[in-house]
């Protein structure tokens, strides 16, 4: 009894806390004259792909084409996945199981950057890449995002539950350390790795500050960043209310679909991300 | 301390050959030193040097073109005595801000996550996908809906609804007017805000001993509350920890979202004006880059402060 009740008062309440997912998902597939009706209706009625038409076709001829927005947001994504997901399980395995002279300040760093939020020190960022002189280059887009605290931690915690005789074992078979790291670590951190990756995604999927800051050229910007300039001047601009709402559910769509796959996989790294 | 995996041993070289010793160390550790080379070094360049930047700059004025001035403490005297924006607006939304999407949406998490577990296991899915959802869209995807519900004519969603409703006889300026803007900053913060951490707090859950539960009822727990706070709360620590420091970072993070709903980088009377705008407003508008870089250290000091606190509240005894 109590569980019918509770199921249907958190089915409301969950119901109730997507409703923006639902609008979205509605909105963006609205025709012109559903998106100013008034009174406002929440459901599309006669569902079209105008928008989506709208946002890949007219946009071609202003300057920025909708499809390099995408295509530079897919490129950052995929590298960066890469660089973080390397990058970090390399670090976690050496904090995890390897002896490593200054381990306890670099763990030590860790911690305490968990809390680092890149917005705080947006101006020392900026001159950096200026110096790095990566303005207006992928590597303005992706470097700044490889270390991520966040993704060391979660795969540290990982990788300590997996039992030091495994590792030993492939040492005693003639592995090399970056064998032991290929063959049997990173296989058993799979979960690990793929919760990393979607958190990674997320950031970068989403991220405006390098588009805002450290690209100039408008052809170097992303997708989140198109979405910001359609939203932010929006209150007037009508034709861009429909298409708006097409970018932001083509923003949303690739997380959904990276989240439900690994929902599983995502659950079981959380029960180690505890910090003791 | 785990047993170290490392075939490696320091050297027992005789006293006076200490950085012969230290090199033959890392000599001996070079592929420790390879593996966490990706990640130091852009931990380094962009974490720690940014971080380190900032402080010195705190200390100067700073206009992005001449080199900067050394000043002292001045800007962090004049934040104090003489910036009133900061004091009388971005503190106290702050403060407002930061506590309903911290501690309070700390604790709704904390809540829907406890009664999500009370689910039967095949419902538990679909409902935390729900609440997961607008945290995973993400804040600029989502500027779409806020505006339209919010939008202050007739055709915006609430409007029209509290119209229909009779609760309003004209519609409200809900982003323009200061009245409403920094609630519904906080309300919308809060509806995006079942992330990383919430997810850790649902997991937590599962990593309580189960025979605690039943220890605990022979020990004369008599209700569900009881058991949460003796045994639950006290068994997942370290994923509230976890959690808590997600929550201060998420916190941090979400300053922005006056700029997303109102597309102003400074909104109307300061009504939303948070730290970080004021952060914004000084390097990115007025160029007083050595100013803005002190806010930042205030807001930095401030978040550190919140992750001690976190620490006190769920840290395990012997550890830190």
């Amino acid at each position: 009894m109590f569980e019918k009740l509770l199921l249907l008062v958190l089915g409301a309440v969950a119901a109730f806390l997507s409703l923006p997912i639902v609008f979205i998902l509605n909105h963006a597939f609205k025709p012109f004259h559903e998106l100013f009706l008034f009174p406002p209706t929440f459901l599309v009625r006669q569902p079209t792909l105008t928008n989506f038409y709208d946002l890949f076709l007219r946009s071609a001829d202003s300057i920025v084409p909708f499809s390099r927005y995408l295509f530079n947001s897919i490129i950052v994504a995929a590298f960066t996945l890469t660089a973080v997901i390397l990058s970090s399980s390399m670090a976690a395995y050496v904090l995890s199981k390897i002896r490593f002279g200054p381990k306890k300040i670099v763990m030590g760093g860790i911690m305490l950057a968990l809390m680092f939020a890149p917005e705080t020190v947006s101006i020392p960022r900026y001159l950096i890449i200026s110096w790095l002189e990566i303005n207006d280059t992928y590597f303005g887009h992706i470097l700044p995002f490889i270390a991520s605290p966040v993704a060391v931690f979660l795969i540290k915690q990982f990788i300590d539950q997996i039992p030091n005789d495994l590792l030993e074992a492939g040492k005693i078979d003639g592995a090399s350390e970056f064998q032991v790291f290929i063959r049997i670590v990173a296989p058993l951190t799979m979960p690990a790795l793929a919760t990393v990756a979607i958190i990674t995604f997320q950031g970068v999927w989403g991220d405006t500050q390098a588009s805002t800051l450290f690209m100039q050229d408008e052809t170097m910007k992303t997708l989140p960043y198109f979405v910001m300039s359609l939203t932010s001047g929006m209150a007037n601009t009508v034709a861009g209310q429909g298409m708006a709402a097409a970018a932001g559910l083509l923003m949303f769509l690739p997380n959904l679909v990276l989240f439900l796959f690994a929902q599983k996989r995502i659950m079981e790294t959380m029960v180690h991300s505890g910090v003791k | 301390m785990k047993p170290e995996l490392a075939r490696t041993h320091t050297s027992t070289l005789k006293a006076g050959a200490q950085p012969v010793r230290a090199l033959k160390r890392i000599w001996n550790e070079r592929m420790a030193y390879l593996f966490m080379m990706p990640f130091l070094i852009s931990f380094i360049a962009f974490i720690l040097i940014p971080v380190i930047m900032g402080i010195l700059m705190s200390f100067t004025s700073f206009d992005a073109f001449r080199f900067p001035e050394f000043v002292g403490f001045q800007n962090y005297i004049a934040l104090l005595t003489q910036d009133t924006v900061f004091m009388k607006y971005a503190i106290p939304n702050t403060l407002k801000f930061a506590f309903f999407v911290g501690p309070i949406g700390y604790l709704l998490s904390f809540g829907v996550a406890w009664l999500i577990y009370q689910l039967p296991k095949d419902a538990r899915d679909i409902i935390t996908l729900a609440f997961y959802a607008p945290s995973m869209a993400g804040a600029v995807a989502l500027t779409v809906v806020w505006q339209a519900a919010f939008s202050g004519d007739y055709v915006g969603y609430l409007n029209n609804y509290l119209l229909q409703l009779g609760l309003i006889e004209t519609p409200v300026l809900w982003l323009q007017d200061p009245k409403f803007l920094l609630h519904i900053m906080i309300i919308v913060t809060v509806w995006m805000g079942f992330g990383v951490g919430f997810l850790a707090l649902l997991a937590g859950f599962d990593t309580v001993n189960k025979e605690l539960y039943e220890a605990g009822k022979i020990d004369g727990i008599s209700n569900r509350l009881q058991e949460v706070f003796y045994i639950t709360v006290p068994s997942m620590k370290p994923q509230m920890l976890f959690s808590a420091v997600m929550a201060i970072v998420g916190t941090l993070k979400a300053g922005a979202i006056s700029t997303q709903l109102t597309g102003l980088a400074i909104t109307p009377q300061y009504a939303g004006h948070l730290v970080l705008n004021h952060i914004d407003d000084y390097a990115f508008i007025r160029f007083e880059l050595g100013y803005a870089s002190m806010v930042s250290v205030v807001l930095l000091v401030i978040s550190y402060i919140a992750m001690k606190l976190s620490y006190r509240l769920f840290g395990s005894k012997d550890g830190e």
